[in-house]
């Protein structure tokens, strides 16, 4: 998992700006205990309730969830993308290489995005600028960032479109986003976002957009892309099978707090919370031919209004008393495993 | 996007409530929205004014409009002529009054006709689509070609003598020559919004079980297409108002002894510099008459419009 | 690219082909004697009358007569008046003016509404945002001609600010100043409506959040990104506006009595001299094409989407 030895630390390496990141021990971000509140017409809505995890060097860690569970705004957070009226973020910190980015001046934060921390998102058509040749957008990284002119920026930006496997990359750096594929316009996103060489990078859904054999090409890309830079990866996905092959570390989401972490396949051979119990039982297996589909009854709580104690309480099967009244912390149940349930134990060995 | 993030916490929240009210259909919404706005009662009053000159302007005044008292010519507003008078001596506040209906008659049939012909026109165009679709298309380029006011420009000066001592035919004329250039428009807009309705499969559905295009269009194609045309015949009505008068302030409109606000402001330019209360009455109205439509097509919009919710 | 333009140059010819038959139509296909009010209060002197007859071929049948009318246009002979003038002489020698004031109506509504536009798009719902909201659709409402005999009023007899009429032939920048604001106005109040809107969509667009992720500054992402897309749709805008424009300078030539094209027009239709306003009216008709397929070309070159398939 952590391999800091092959690669040089990161204070050498040249970045446009003036601010060094130095991670220790390859811890490059600590997201500790953050809270994330939208304040809307109708209310306050906490959409992260409390989440804390670790990412180092090398490591590719999966954050999943359903719609609503708060995955997509924790990245959001990370980049510093949130409307912030608005979001407001009452509490928390998130520490990149040990400096505190909710706490640094905007500018500063500015900086991080793109050589420090990027992120790709789940629908390239619209995330791409559609009046822009794809070869320009890519190399604005190099001409904003690095103060590169625009002939040499244009090179770094074919380099790179050759890198993520685009064919004709030279013809095709004058294209426009409307012009490619689905999943070409991944690869050109994901070419804009490795740019600059990030220590980090988050991808929201890379592939829901996408159809299956694609998907496997652009989830093999990112794992190589990670092993060649020593990226830590962060996956926000809902799709159990996506996560599989590439993660290391699992972290699951449910109404704004995690509620397990784990390595993958200790997760999935036996989970050790109920939501992620339900969520791999929900899976359709081939082997279940005519059988009623598993699924996790009821809805997701208003984010609004959290009912008391545990918030999956209304849907488990096994919820007693307690869960209704004390909200379980996440504890380490098993050394590595963390589970937000009372009964993770009774869990971990059904 | 954080939108998306509130949008799915005002999903869970309508969970909650869980029982099924009043059916809401777009219309019912649309209306319910359009009451709540102010503008709605402005524009609404505004308008039904206007109207009840157009039909009864003795309720409002009983002075004779075609009454000239040359003695009294330009005098300023007074207790005689709340309004003043005009050049020919002609009581302004009373024409104020009784142009209404030339614009009320000229906004009205424009918008119906417009509506009917190139509505009906659009509708087929874009329901059987094919070399008719394009032929009609084509034709529409052309008519868009020539604006508006240059068109008319063009049809009135050729007609000069046509209709002349009538005062509905007069009216008549103008209103054919924009209902004539004016149809391509509303012909556009019914067909777009059919070519969006069509491939639903509700549409296709009906079609499968046997419904004649008729029955298609009109209890289907026709109710989801219905919400821009609304908007754009509210708004075009106000436009066509604005165009009469434009019409008429340059002399190839309507003409005396018609009464058109138009025509007043026209003659009213002369004793600017000394009478501006002839300019200002017509031009009142007028501009409170245009804006009254223009208003009710906007909140009509910002109603009808999912989006703005 | 370059098939783009051939294809619009190509979509071009049958336009401009119907767009001279409509007008050709109305001309000389209605009912009535073609040259009825053409010379003034009283009917054609016999000489000219058998001269236009010879000319457009009025006893052939309505094809050969097309034919005949399209020959002379293209060469551009568009008749002489009563008196023998002939019509392009007077074209020639006021159409800069005309030009001079429609570019400077262009700049005005274009310089003012964008940037009105960009700032209540940026920032909504402020002092500012109500104010220009609120004006714009006053200004929308208000028929031209009447912000042009109240502006004259208001800003030139009272206030002294601008001359109330254009009184040279040749007429300065500051003489045309107000006629061409007032021209604009309403233009105006639809680039900013249109700039506002347009901005507010592509600031809540995708593409924005990844130029945030990307670590532009706020400056760039919404200065170039935002902005490119969003001025897209006013630029076609303000070309396919350019047609009122041309309606709107006959009413504005006329109220400032500015020597130009419009005011031609205007005085022909006062003095029933119709061959002059079809011919003048023609020559707008042409160059609003003209100016439309400039506007189409500039679009392929500013979206990508569609020129580049």
């Amino acid at each position: 998992m952590t391999t800091q030895d092959t690669k040089p630390p990161r204070s050498e390496k040249t970045s446009g700006s003036q601010y060094t990141y130095t991670p220790e021990d390859g811890l490059l971000l600590e997201v500790d205990d953050l809270f994330v509140e939208f304040h809307t017409r109708d209310g306050v809505a906490t959409a992260i309730n409390g989440v804390s995890f670790k990412l180092h060097q090398g490591e590719s860690l999966a954050i999943l969830g359903e719609s609503g569970s708060g995955k997509s705004v924790t990245a959001q957070a990370v980049m510093g993308i949130l409307d912030m009226p608005p979001a407001v973020i009452p509490n928390g910190h998130i520490r990149y290489c040990g400096q505190d980015l909710l706490s640094m001046p905007d500018e500063q934060r500015r900086l991080t995005r793109g050589p420090e921390v990027s992120m790709i998102f789940q629908d390239a058509l619209s995330s791409l600028n559609p009046v822009f040749p794809v070869g320009w957008q890519i190399a604005e990284m190099f001409r904003t960032h690095r103060g590169m002119n625009k002939s040499d920026a244009l090179e770094q930006a074919i380099r790179l479109m050759e890198r993520v496997s685009i064919p004709a990359a030279r013809e095709r750096v004058k294209a426009y986003p409307h012009q490619f594929s689905g999943g070409m316009r991944q690869r050109i996103m994901i070419a804009m976002a490795i740019a600059l060489d990030p220590a980090v990078l988050i991808a929201d859904e890379p592939t829901t957009a996408l159809d299956v054999t694609v998907q496997a090409q652009i989830m093999a890309l990112l794992q190589e892309l990670q092993e060649e830079r020593q990226m830590g990866l962060i996956l926000i996905t809902h799709d159990l099978g996506v996560v599989a092959d590439v993660a290391d570390r699992i972290a699951v989401m449910y109404a704004g707090r995690l509620v397990e972490t784990a390595m993958v396949h200790e997760l999935y051979a036996a989970p050790a919370h109920p939501y992620t119990r339900g969520l791999l039982e929900s899976i359709p297996r081939l082997d279940q031919k005519g059988q009623t589909l598993a699924a996790i009854g009821g809805l997701p709580p208003n984010l609004m209004r959290i009912p008391p104690g545990c918030p999956f309480n209304p849907r488990c099967r096994m919820a007693q008393d307690v869960c209704r009244t004390d909200r379980p912390e996440l504890r380490e149940v098993v050394p590595g495993r963390f589970s937000a349930c009372h009964f993770a134990e009774e869990v971990i060995n059904a | 996007m954080t939108e998306a993030a509130i949008a799915e916490i005002s999903v869970t929240d309508n969970y909650e409530g869980g029982d099924l009210n009043e059916e809401r259909s777009l219309a019912s919404d649309a209306w319910r929205a359009m009451r709540r706005n102010p503008m709605f009662w402005v524009a609404m009053t505004l308008i039904t004014v206007f109207v009840l000159m157009a039909i009864w302007p003795s309720l409002f005044t009983s002075t004779d409009p075609t009454n000239a008292v040359l003695a009294k010519s330009r005098e300023r507003p007074g207790v005689d002529a709340w309004f003043g008078r005009d050049i020919q001596g002609y009581d302004i506040y009373a024409r104020c009054i009784y142009g209404a209906r030339a614009s009320i008659l000229v906004g009205v049939l424009c918008t119906v006709g417009t509506v009917l012909i190139g509505g009906t026109i659009g509708v087929m165009a874009g329901y059987q689509g094919g070399w008719a679709d394009s032929l009609l298309s084509r034709i529409g380029d052309v008519f868009f070609a020539i604006p508006l006011l240059l068109g008319a420009i063009i049809f009135l000066v050729s007609l000069p003598d046509f209709f002349n001592d009538n005062y509905f035919l007069i009216v008549l004329k103008v209103v054919l020559a924009l209902v004539i250039l004016g149809w391509p428009s509303l012909a556009r807009l019914t067909r777009s919004s059919v070519i969006q309705v069509k491939p639903n499969d509700y549409v296709q559905a009906a079609r499968a079980l046997g419904a004649s295009p008729n029955r298609i269009v009109r209890s289907h194609v026709l109710p989801n297409s219905l919400a821009p045309v609304i908007v754009v015949a509210t708004i075009n009505l106000g436009a066509y108002i604005a165009l009469e008068a434009t019409l008429s302030f340059l002399g190839i409109g309507l003409q005396p002894p018609a009464i058109s606000w138009g025509i007043d402001i026209s003659a009213a330019l002369v004793g600017l510099r000394t009478t501006p209360h002839m300019l200002f009455f017509p031009s009142l109205f007028l501009s409170l008459a245009v804006l009254a439509f223009i208003m009710l097509g906007d909140v009509a919009r910002d109603a009808l419009d999912p989006k703005n919710r | 690219m370059g098939t783009y333009i051939i294809r619009r140059l190509l979509q071009m010819i049958p336009v401009i082909l119907g767009a001279t038959f409509l007008i050709f139509a109305m001309v000389f296909a209605l009912p009535g004697d073609p040259l009825a009010g053409k010379c003034g209060e009283r009917p054609c002197p016999p000489a000219y009358a058998a001269a236009y007859r010879e000319k457009y071929n009025l006893n052939d049948p309505l094809p050969v007569q097309y034919g005949k009318y399209l020959g002379n246009l293209a060469k551009g002979d568009l008749g002489e008046t009563y008196n023998g003038i002939k019509v392009t002489d007077q074209l020639k020698l006021r159409y800069p003016i005309t030009a001079k004031l429609a570019l400077m109506a262009i700049l005005f509504e274009s310089i003012l509404g964008i940037l009105a536009g960009v700032l209540t798009g940026i920032k909504r719902g402020g002092f500012l945002d109500n104010l220009v909201l609120v004006s714009t659709i006053a200004i929308i409402s208000i028929p031209v001609f009447v912000i042009g005999g109240l502006s004259q009023y208001f800003l030139g007899v009272k206030l002294g600010l601008f001359p109330v009429t254009v009184t040279s032939t040749n007429p300065s920048v500051y003489e045309l100043m107000l006629p061409a604001m007032v021209l604009g106005s309403a233009s105006l109040a639809y680039v900013t409506r249109l700039t506002r809107t347009n901005l507010t969509e592509n600031l809540r667009a995708d593409y924005l959040r990844t130029a945030v992720a990307k670590g532009l500054t706020r400056r760039r992402a919404i200065g170039l990104h935002a902005m490119r897309n969003s001025l897209i749709p006013v630029v076609t805008f303000i070309g396919f506006d350019f047609g009122g424009l041309l309606g709107g300078a006959i009413v504005t030539e006329r109220i400032f009595n500015i020597p130009g094209i419009g005011g031609y027009i205007y005085n022909s239709i006062r003095a029933r001299d119709g061959a002059s306003v079809v011919g003048a009216v023609t020559v707008l008709v042409i160059v609003y094409l003209f100016v439309n397929l400039l506007v189409d070309l500039l679009y392929g070159l500013l979206d990508p989407r569609i020129s580049h398939d």
